[in-house]
């Protein structure tokens, strides 16, 4: 008999809110935990066992020096790297630095800034490492991750979408927040997977998922000005979990 | 016992990146640091130039385990600054919204992160080897905290239903009352959880440090606070926290320290329970009695049975709020903006968390002050450390270092909050 497949979840910066969503599998935590050895989990175990893991899960942004040594020696001792949540996918809220003056950032929060080692942006793990498979969100939907735990466990493709949310918000059978109310949405450009969470409570999505695949975002904008948002209102809307993803980052000249 | 230097590669079960510096030398503890190495992602720098409607959905994404305060404590300062209040029925949904946050977090930390502590495991996985019953009640007790938050908020983590002013959508009374139906067996579960963990065992630490938590004579206080109470008896209104709280920088960490009136104190259930316990619903007020507290507790190892007792609140409040719930008419109000500055205090499940935003006249904000309680216990967790390891200088090197990453645990540090991995190192000169 084989041993079980191992299982890692590595942090960077971020939120822990990705990481948590594995144990918030409430019905399927214990079950996994048998067809898995979970050999790196510093949220949940002080057991650590050395690498090499057949599956890491890898959450949060690259910020720091050490962390660009630190990711590249867990792509090492992985054998599949999956990244869970826009921190690790995009950079996360965290990027909004890329576009701003770290020194000042520094100082505005910390009295003695030299103190603090941090670099002047977030990137994604994947502009550091080989990443085998990026799951989406801001938080990632625990379905998803399960799946793609699965997947990577059976050694096939992960069935995760890559359309838009307004296809989801269809599928509900929800009625469209931004023709029926005037709502701004980000619907149309956002990456699926949660659900059409927002429209579900009457408000329009706001892009947690990042971009969809081939996203017109250019073609939005028109729209959510005639919902009544202004250069400004448009410039925030883009530049929050995801403002460093090439299709939201790169949407044109900025109001 | 001299002169040797013990390094143990990681404390684990804490939310966040830290370490753990621990320094011996002719028999006495020389130092004990917490250093906290969480990247830092300057939260109160890119808050500046937001519109005061989006401020919630950016501080949730301090802390994916407490959300909800981080999202309570900003709209609570934009609305105090804005001079606005909602109606009582959308407060008693943000406080539904709330105790589903208390429930689900102290959950987790009572059976994943602080039992093994306890009962001698690595990881909640191992104890179910064991203890499969207690482990399914802790996860149960734990996805009927999250049915709350999705329910009500929409969402477990992150939760996209909430706003300034109120909700974008008030849960129908079926919803709830299908919710409730989850919540009543939950609620034993609650109960069989204080008496489990009343029978752990305790070592002896009786804290001296003051105490502070947001008070309200109507109820034990989550998600508002009437003013800011401290364990010798003072009172200040939230807009006075600053005059109180002064935050420092130190060296050996990403988030900053806080005294209070010059001195260290604790924030967080210990806090809570000591200052408002005779406000807990009869239900809790039993089942705490019954395991053996008093009317204050500041044995920090003791907390996780008054985050057991709270689950019990927080259940009960719960079901109270959904049998008494209405659907109102709107689910918020509209929140115009105007010049000013606000205060927000609520209390998250690891203790209480200050906001304070400064306004433009068109709602951007100038602004930005958060101050999480994990840092403003790392002083207290500090002094906690000094005094366990210099109780306990004949353990050998495991048994200490355990028995400070156990001292440590007991506050449910929130690294991600203050600012995860945690380095733990004892040095013995």
């Amino acid at each position: 008999m084989t041993s079980p497949p191992t299982l890692a979840v590595w942090k960077f910066a971020s939120c822990d809110g990705c990481q948590l969503t594995l144990l918030d599998c409430e019905d399927e935590l214990l079950t996994l935990a048998e067809e898995v050895t979970i050999a790196h989990f510093l949220e949940a175990s002080v057991d650590v066992r050395p690498g090499p893991y057949d599956v890491s899960l890898v959450e949060g942004s690259i910020t720091t020096p050490g962390d660009v040594e630190r990711i590249r020696r867990v792509r090492e001792q992985s054998r599949v790297l999956i990244t869970i949540g826009a921190c690790a996918t995009a950079g996360g809220i965290q990027a909004l630095r890329n576009f701003a003056d770290i020194d000042e950032f520094r100082s505005a929060v910390y009295a003695s800034p030299h103190y603090i080692d941090t670099l002047a942006t977030s990137t994604a793990i994947a502009a550091h490492v080989t990443v085998d498979f990026e799951l989406r969100g801001c938080p990632i939907d625990r379905g998803q991750l399960l799946e793609v735990i699965s997947a990577f466990l059976a050694g096939r493709k992960p069935d995760i979408p890559d359309t838009s949310v307004c296809t989801e918000c269809k599928r509900r059978g929800l009625t469209c927040v931004t023709v029926a109310h005037g709502e701004p949405c980000l619907g149309p450009v956002t990456h699926a997977g949660c659900g059409a969470l927002c429209p579900g409570v009457n408000r329009g999505c706001y892009g947690c998922f990042g971009p969809m695949t081939g996203a017109n975002v250019a073609a939005l904008v028109p729209l959510l000005r005639r919902c009544g948002l202004d250069d400004g209102d448009v410039d925030r809307v883009f530049s929050t979990f995801n403002v460093a993803a090439p299709a939201f980052a790169d949407r044109g000249p900025r109001a | 016992m001299s002169d040797r230097t013990l390094t143990v590669s990681s404390l684990a079960r804490v939310e966040g990146e830290g370490a753990l510096h621990l320094v011996i030398a002719d028999g006495a503890v020389q130092t004990a640091a917490l250093q906290i190495y969480e990247p830092p992602r300057f939260f109160e720098s890119f808050l500046r130039g937001r519109q005061h409607t989006e401020v919630a959905d950016i501080t949730s994404r301090i802390c994916g385990i407490c959300p909800v305060a981080y999202q309570t404590s900003a709209w609570a300062a934009v609305e105090d600054a804005c001079g606005v209040a909602p109606d009582t029925a959308v407060g008693a949904l943000r406080r539904l919204l709330y105790c589903g946050e208390w429930i689900s977090s102290h959950a987790l930390h009572i059976y994943l992160l602080h039992a093994p502590d306890f009962l001698g495991y690595p990881d909640a996985i191992a104890l179910a080897r064991d203890h499969r019953a207690a482990v399914s009640r802790g996860l149960m007790l734990k996805k009927a905290g999250n049915a709350i938050l999705e329910t009500v908020g929409g969402r477990a983590i992150h939760p996209v239903n909430p706003r300034v002013g109120g909700f974008h959508r008030a849960p129908t009374a079926a919803e709830l009352a299908r919710l409730a139906e989850q919540l009543r067996p939950a609620l034993d579960a609650a109960l069989e959880t204080v008496r489990w963990v009343a029978g752990f065992d305790f070592p002896d630490l009786e804290l001296d440090h003051e105490l502070l938590a947001a008070y309200d004579p109507a109820g034990y206080a989550i998600e508002r606070a009437d003013h800011i109470a401290t364990g010798s008896g003072a009172r200040f209104a939230p807009a006075e926290f600053l005059d109180h709280v002064v935050e420092h920088q130190v060296p050996h960490s990403t988030a900053l320290h806080a005294t209070l009136d010059g001195g260290r104190y604790l924030t967080g259930p210990l806090a809570r329970y000591s200052i408002s316990s005779a406000l807990l619903s009869p239900v809790a007020q039993q089942a705490a009695a019954a395991a053996g507290l008093g009317a204050t507790c500041r044995n920090p190892f003791r907390s996780v049975v008054v985050r057991a007792v709270e689950i019990v609140q927080a259940l009960d409040e719960a079901l109270r709020i959904i049998d008494g719930y209405e659907r109102p008419a709107a689910p918020g109000i509209e929140v115009p903006p105007r010049a000013g500055v606000g205060h927000g205090v609520s209390e998250a499940p690891r203790g209480l968390l200050y906001h304070r935003y400064e306004l433009d006249a068109d709602g951007l904000i100038r602004q930005a002050t958060i101050i999480p309680p994990t840092s403003q216990n790392q002083a207290a967790i500090e002094h906690d450390l000094h005094r366990i390891a210099s109780a306990n200088l004949h353990l050998d090197d495991a048994a200490l270092t355990h028995l400070c990453e156990q001292t440590i645990r007991n506050y449910d540090p929130c690294i991600s909050c203050s600012t995860h991995f945690l380095r733990l190192t004892v040095e013995r000169r």
